[in-house]
């Protein structure tokens, strides 16, 4: 059966891309297994969303910083700051809530822009620069708060936490329908994308994948969305976060593929001498990058402050180890020009999901961090392994959607001065 | 008087596809200084590290005898046991450490693993005397002009008691004062007792201190010129160099000039760190349409400078002059105004800032000119695609498909991707530096087909190379850069190598 083979081959060429599927679904049914299946109850599942939006949300301009090549350790302390201002302004200020969203993304953007002016236009490392950000703004959040928590915040602010969408049946139906018809529309949607995409890339003689591994992992996806889709809507329905958090990976992921803006960071991300020599204006496009993890930092911020209705001087302490971490499982190279947003989210996913699965087995911070620990080094320490052994990678087809490490093979790099005699003189 | 202290029998170092050095033959005598020539890429370094070690004895053929005796050298430290001591262009000293610190690392003045800071600073001092530094050995090397690290670097040798001692273009950095200083302690280390090999192409250096110059041309040493049998005469030394017949390896064109469409004038450009170096002084030149311009120079005339000073001041500090295009004055300091104003730069070195190499070819070949592909920010996939379709057809790109990854293409095929990135931002000047620089003879020539295609289609063409033969055979005319300066405008019907090498090594004036 050559098709069997042919699909058997390019599955070991995408040894990493599979992985990183095949490890988030293996953690899913140990989980469901050791917790006597209450991993997939409708009503965690709909904690699990919930509780990993955030981090998501941050993870999403994370991969984008990770892949221009820098990292933002401070996204924690300002999710923190910001669910302070929004204590300050809705609770203490009286501000509706629809001023005080848009106020506290502009305060997002500010402080992003603050960090994006001494990376970008001063030079000093974004290690460094964000390092000190995650002291400032968590000594401001502790200021902002006076070391107390602001209480209780309306429900309309509440509802962006643990809201969900109006049941339209008026709870007649065992089923949430407008979940079922998001659900099944969206599916719908991804799968009509992913043959358009196959359609364009025969048309303009891009090599494809295989048809029986493009099945397959449509196939996958769909039933996994239906899944999903079958879990939320026999609870509560659907988050208001996770619509919100469906819209931001949409446009992120269409962003980096399709924008100039995104076409610039991957390009700084892979080679800042050559991006600065093509014409591209490498520092507007790193302080952009920053201003947007402000933003994204904020919101993260707002709906973290909804679902606890508090804004509690901790807030936010360790998100940005968890969004990092996501980024990185999901494919980022620390060295930046590779990551997905798609990638980052289904890292988050892991990580949510050893979170969540290790809570309900009762395992304390304690073993739960180690665990975490280690599942980020495996990760990471396939990655390499996968990359040493093969000597390259794949770019085509799923680069877009998943984009996974590649490198140059040895013989291009390692060894120019004596493989070319004409370099040996060079300057 | 004339004992050998090296010889060097049959050298010849083959790398995958290429014969870098081919029966190589090298006599040094003791005390002497001698100098070896050749133009870039003729394997003086090759033959260097053969000798040093780097490559070790068992990956090439030939012997080796040093005072008499042979040498089987499996690396640097074996042979600097010997006294043999090779001192690089680039510098290998901590720019942190300080200067006694640097002299000893490797090789620390230490009692039971503690180092003896009193008699490393007290040693170092005295060998600083030795070659004329008068630094506090506890100075860190930051802080020392180029020159003086230099200097450092030769006491550095003679802390290893240094009986042979190679110096890799050791002036090509340095200022005039700095040079001649050098070249000073060169004459007095001879004194001492220690003999030198000296890698040079600067004439009138080796014309002050040779005793003797070994031509190395194409890999293969041509002849040893001895200074007391009255050899040593510049044009003896560059028709060595050059002596080579010019093959018939480029298209046939004729040329169709237009209008002047770029002019320089009065470029001037310091070194980024050292600003009492001018790497380019007052150079003015201007290419035509239609025009294939040559800039000829050895290593370190500036030639790479002058081209990325011009392209938005992407090297040098204290940039002066002016750019006309067109007879109008036009401000080119930064990259996108450069190629707004149709100017394009491909960089002699791609890997590092030509192309992203964990990308794929349509993303490279799109990077320079995104905004033609875009409306409102969003870049058109499909058109992109049919872009780099068309390059990689026109352009005879091999490569599966144009989402293969550049990283994994041959050096001729991602410089084609350079070429069709920038030929893609529609430039009506192309700067090419080193175009053909690593890539195999089949895509040379393809290579050369572009560039006269693209003079024909009415672009002007500024070449940068180091292979003579090469621009004499794709060029209308010819500049030649010596130290910073425009030495010599060389009409094609008029250049030969022996002139272009003779303007190449010419003093300023």
């Amino acid at each position: 059966m050559p098709a069997l083979r042919e699909s058997l081959g390019f599955l070991t060429s995408r040894l990493r891309q599979v992985g990183i599927f095949v490890a988030l679904i293996l953690i899913v049914i140990l989980f469901q297994v050791l917790t006597d299946g209450i991993l997939l109850q409708p009503q965690n599942v709909t904690n699990l969303v919930v509780q990993n939006s955030y981090i998501l949300i941050l993870a999403i301009g994370m991969v984008m910083v990770i892949i221009a090549g820098h990292i933002d350790l401070s996204v924690g302390s300002i999710a923190g700051f910001i669910g302070a201002v929004a204590g300050v302004m809705i609770v203490h200020w009286g501000w509706a809530w629809w001023l005080a969203i848009p106020a506290c993304l502009l305060v997002g953007a500010l402080v992003g822009a603050w960090q994006g002016y001494w990376i970008a236009y001063v030079g000093i490392p974004a290690f460094i620069v964000t390092l000190a950000g995650m002291l400032i703004f968590r000594g401001l959040t502790l200021i902002t708060l006076k070391n107390q928590q602001i209480t209780p915040f309306p429900n309309e602010l509440r509802a962006l936490g643990g809201g969900f969408l109006p049941d339209i049946s008026g709870g007649t139906s065992v089923l949430e329908w407008l979940t079922v018809i998001l659900g099944v529309g969206g599916t719908a949607a991804i799968l009509f994308q992913a043959l358009k995409e196959r359609r364009v890339r025969r048309k303009f003689n891009l090599e494809n994948e295989p048809m029986a591994w493009f099945a397959v992992k449509n196939g996958f996806i769909a039933v996994l969305m239906l899944i999903i889709t079958f879990l939320l809507a026999s609870y509560r329905g659907t988050p208001i976060v996770l619509i919100v958090l469906a819209v931001l990976v949409i446009v992120y992921s269409a962003l980096m593929n399709n924008s100039i803006f995104g076409r610039h960071t991957y390009a700084i991300g892979g080679n800042l001498h050559a991006a600065e020599l093509s014409g591209i204006k490498t520092k507007k496009v790193t302080f952009r990058l920053f201003v947007n993890m402000g933003v994204l930092a904020a919101l993260a911020g707002l709906v973290f402050t909804a679902r606890l209705n508090s804004a509690q001087p901790a807030g936010g302490t360790g998100f940005e180890l968890d969004s990092i971490a996501a980024a990185f499982i999901g494919g980022a190279a620390v060295q930046g020009g590779i990551g997905t947003v798609a990638g980052a989210m289904i890292g988050g996913l892991i990580m949510g999901v050893l979170n969540n699965g290790m809570s309900i087995l009762g395992l304390g911070t304690d073993y739960q961090q180690l665990i975490k620990g280690l599942v980020l080094l495996l990760a990471v320490g396939f990655d390499i392994f996968n990359k040493n052994r093969t000597g390259s990678g794949g770019g085509s087809s799923m680069g877009r959607r998943f984009k996974w490490k590649t490198t140059p093979p040895a013989t291009e790099t390692s060894t120019p001065a004596t493989s070319e005699p004409v370099a040996v003189d060079a300057k | 008087m004339n004992v050998p202290i090296l010889q060097m029998r049959g050298i010849t170092k083959t790398f995958p596809g290429v014969k870098a050095l081919q029966d190589v033959t090298l006599d040094v005598n003791r005390g002497e200084v001698h100098a070896i020539c050749g133009e870039n890429g003729a394997g003086k370094s090759t033959l260097m590290k053969v000798l040093s070690g780097v490559y070790a004895h068992n990956t090439f053929d030939g012997d080796i005898l040093f005072e008499n005796e042979p040498c089987e050298f499996s690396s640097i430290t074996d042979s600097e046991k010997r006294g043999i001591v090779i001192i690089h262009q680039e510098l290998a000293l901590s720019p942190y450490l300080s200067i006694a610190e640097n002299i000893y690392l490797g090789n620390e003045l230490a009692k039971n693993g503690w180092v003896d800071w009193r008699k490393t600073n007290l040693e170092a001092a005295k060998l600083l005397a030795r070659v004329g530094l008068s630094e506090n050995p506890i100075t860190p090397i930051q802080h020392i002009s180029v020159g003086k690290q230099q200097l450092v670097e030769i006491a550095k040798a003679l802390s290893k008691e240094v009986k042979l001692l190679i110096l890799d273009e050791p002036t090509a950095a340095l200022n005039d004062e700095d040079s001649d200083h050098l070249l000073d302690l060169i004459l007095h280390l001879k004194g001492q007792g220690v003999t030198c090999i000296i890698i040079s192409h600067k004439l009138n250096e080796i014309r002050k201190v040779a005793d003797a110059v070994t031509i190395i041309r194409d890999g293969k040493s041509i002849e040893t010129l001895r200074l007391d049998q009255g050899q040593i005469t510049q044009e003896r030394i560059i028709r060595g160099m050059v002596g080579r017949d010019l093959e018939s390896l480029y298209p046939d064109r004729t040329p169709n000039i237009g209008e002047e469409v770029l002019r320089i004038e009065d470029w001037t450009v310091q070194h980024p760190q050292d600003h009492s170096r001018m790497v380019v002084s007052n150079a003015s030149l201007n290419v035509r349409k239609g025009e294939v311009v040559g800039l000829a120079g050895l290593m370190g005339a500036g030639r790479t400078e002058l081209a990325m000073s011009v392209f938005g001041r992407t090297y040098g500090r204290a940039v002066s002059g002016k750019v006309y295009k067109y007879g109008q004055e036009i401000n080119t300091s930064t990259v996108s105004d450069a190629i707004d104003h149709g100017i394009a730069y491909a960089t002699e070195d791609r890997k590092h800032y030509g192309l992203n190499l964990i990308e794929d070819i349509k993303r490279n070949i799109s990077m320079a000119a995104l905004n033609k592909l875009a409306k409102r920010g969003w870049v058109d996939g499909n058109k992109e695609t049919t872009v780099a379709n068309h390059y990689r057809k026109s352009m005879n790109i091999k490569a599966p498909s144009v989402a293969a990854i550049t990283g994994k293409l041959s050096g001729g095929n991602q410089q084609k991707v350079v070429l069709s990135k920038w030929m893609f931002s529609d430039p009506d000047v192309l700067i090419l530096d080193e175009p053909t620089r690593g890539i195999d003879v089949g895509a040379k020539f393809e290579i050369y087909t572009i560039i006269a295609e693209l003079a024909a289609a009415g672009k002007a063409v500024i070449v940068i190379s180091s292979e003579l033969p090469e621009l004499l055979g794709i060029c209308d005319r010819i500049y030649t850069l010596s130290a910073g300066h425009i030495t010599g405008e060389v009409p094609i019907a008029e250049a030969t190598q022996e002139t272009l090498m003779h303007y190449m090594t010419k003093e300023k004036e």
